[in-house]
């Protein structure tokens, strides 16, 4: 057992695993913003990436890491509300180019901000949990007490999101805005409220990426996050966009795939892993591996 | 109106009209809906019944005239409101959420109910839980009631078009409504259904006033205590059903007799 778990595969399997929550998360974030209001959220991973800074900074003055946790996550959600309330809800019902065009400029903005700020150098949180691999038999396994945790933190946060969706009154009047805005309004779901509440959602979601990414070894970048974006958006194109679970999915796939690419051909074509596996969704799959072909009837 | 004796007001619209750039979608339209009462609005295709309807819930502004809901003590209502005001709508076709199940989209009917703050419910306190288990218990007895239970756990595509329109019905019910508005509920259904639904609609009556637009005449006729007749935006006619068919003005409209 104790050579299984230290074997080359199984190195993959927990580097791929690490990596690919983050990117689950990521994706998780976009589809709740997909789901509700159907634009992609470009600035998605900037917005996290700012929130968390926020956070760190606050860490510097003395607080503990738990504290960042918090102030990241609820800088994030007051960042995405107010941004669906700013920028977006006056696109509402015009081209689909405009929110595009809008959110890539803002993240412009943001990484401009965030360097003229805290200039442009990587921050790190100093991590609760060591980064210390485990060893058996004086081997090492690629796991260690901080990646633990950062799968841990990861599937929390999921598990809370899908219970949120599933068995509360705001889930239920949030996916019932998403579906059929009008029909919505008319049961007395205040949709609008609903737009604002997924959009602050899904950046605290992503916060706390970029608060994993910012707690492990390097650090967090200004433009850090530019690929997590770009994988996270390809794990939830996977996952059909319109799945939370498929989005998940998507992550870990190719967390697993970067790593495998990596460990198996070159680490200068891991970052491939990803487009690969969305070509190959495209041309078996084209609606997404876990979105069920089902019209909109309203 | 016929009725000698005093009854409450449910909806009241008072000189409504309409205006679309050059034309008059409605003019001078004046109708009343009472407790307890079942009214048809009925008229030839692009007589103005569904503006009518939509200024009544809001979702058309008239250009001129007045709408309110005396017995709820409220003037005109924005679709929003209408839900916490006692008003409940349904849309033409069935306006199922297709991806939630046919209990989830009878839950969401009581979404407009007091209670279960966004914090409470979003951080999954005891007390919005314990809230919403009461609404999925009550959303299951509504199906009971109209005998779709077993349909529960379906989405609504996969089930037969009169049941969903049960459906749509269980969810605005959902709402405890004071005035129910129903657009064309018969369309779609077959002679079965029809009678199912037409029992069931007259069975609302002691809970809720009933306002409906439809099509079909049979179902209407002997459905409803009280009809408007709408002919090119204007109330041609008013009265019961036997009123109503025997009166030449509605016959002319019909039939597309000049005066």
């Amino acid at each position: 057992m104790s050579s299984f778990l230290t074997s080359s595969f199984m190195h993959n399997i927990f580097g791929g695993l690490s990596q690919g929550v983050i990117y689950a998360l990521v994706a998780l974030s976009l589809v709740i913003i997909w789901q509700s209001t159907h634009i992609l959220n470009f600035a998605q991973g900037a917005m996290a990436m700012f929130a968390t800074y926020i956070g760190m900074t606050e860490l510097d003055r003395g607080i503990n890491y738990w504290w960042c946790v918090l102030i990241s996550v609820v800088v994030g959600m007051i960042l995405g509300g107010l941004t669906e309330r700013v920028l977006i809800r006056p696109l509402y019902g015009k081209s689909e180019i405009n929110p595009i065009v809008v959110m890539v400029g803002f993240l412009g903005v943001i990484e401009a901000v965030t360097t003229a700020i805290w200039t442009g150098t990587t921050r790190n949180v100093t991590e609760p949990f060591s980064q210390v691999y485990y060893l058996s038999n004086d081997k090492i396994i690629l796991l260690s007490p901080f990646n633990i945790f950062q799968i841990v933190l990861a599937v929390t946060i999921m598990l809370l999101v899908a219970a949120l969706f599933r068995f509360t009154k705001l889930g239920l009047q949030l996916r019932a805005s998403a579906l059929a805005p009008e029909v919505a309004r008319l049961l007395g779901v205040r949709v609008n409220r609903m737009l604002t509440i997924g959009w602050m959602l899904s950046a605290g979601v992503g916060a706390i990426a970029a608060v994993i990414i910012a707690s492990g070894n390097f650090g967090l970048f200004p433009t850090d996050m530019n690929g997590i974006f770009v994988a996270g958006f390809i794990a939830a194109a996977v996952g059909g966009l319109e799945s939370p679970i498929g989005a998940i999915a998507g992550g870990l796939l190719i967390g697993l795939a970067e790593q495998f690419i990596l460990a198996y051909w070159s680490p200068n074509v891991a970052p491939l892993g990803g487009i690969i596996i969305l070509v190959i969704a495209l041309m078996i799959r084209p609606q997404g591996i876990f979105t069920k072909k089902v019209g909109r009837r309203v | 109106m016929t009725d000698p004796t005093p009854r409450t007001v449910t909806l009241a619209l008072d000189n409504v009209t309409v205006r679309f750039g050059g034309l008059l979608a409605l003019n001078d339209v004046s109708f009343r809906v009472h407790e307890q009462e079942i009214v048809g609005l009925i008229g030839p295709n692009g007589a103005g019944k569904t503006t009518a309807f939509n200024v009544a819930c809001g979702f058309q502004k008239p250009t001129s005239g007045s709408v309110a809901f005396p017995k709820m003590g409220r003037g005109a209502l924005k679709p929003s409101q209408l839900a916490k005001a006692g008003v409940a709508r349904t849309l033409q076709g069935v306006g199922l959420f297709g991806q939630l199940t046919i209990l989830e989209n009878v839950m969401a009917g009581a979404q407009s109910r007091p209670g279960g703050s966004v914090v409470s419910s979003a951080l999954g306190l005891p007390s919005g839980l314990r809230l919403q288990r009461a609404v999925r218990v009550e959303a299951m007895h509504e199906l009971e009631r109209l005998g779709i239970a077993k349909f529960a756990g379906a989405l609504p595509g996969a089930v037969p078009y009169g049941i969903a329109k049960k459906v749509s019905i269980a969810r605005a019910l959902m709402t405890r409504p004071q005035l129910l508005m129903l657009d064309e509920p018969a369309s779609g259904l077959d002679e079965n259904e029809l009678a199912d639904f037409s029992r069931l609609i007259a069975e609302l009556r002691s809970s809720t006033s009933v306002l409906l637009v439809e099509h079909n005449m049979d179902f209407v006729m002997q459905l409803v205590d009280y009809l408007v007749v709408l002919n090119f935006g204007q109330v041609i006619a008013m009265g019961s059903p036997s009123e109503i068919s025997t009166n030449p003005d509605v016959l002319a409209a019909y039939l597309g007799i000049d005066e």
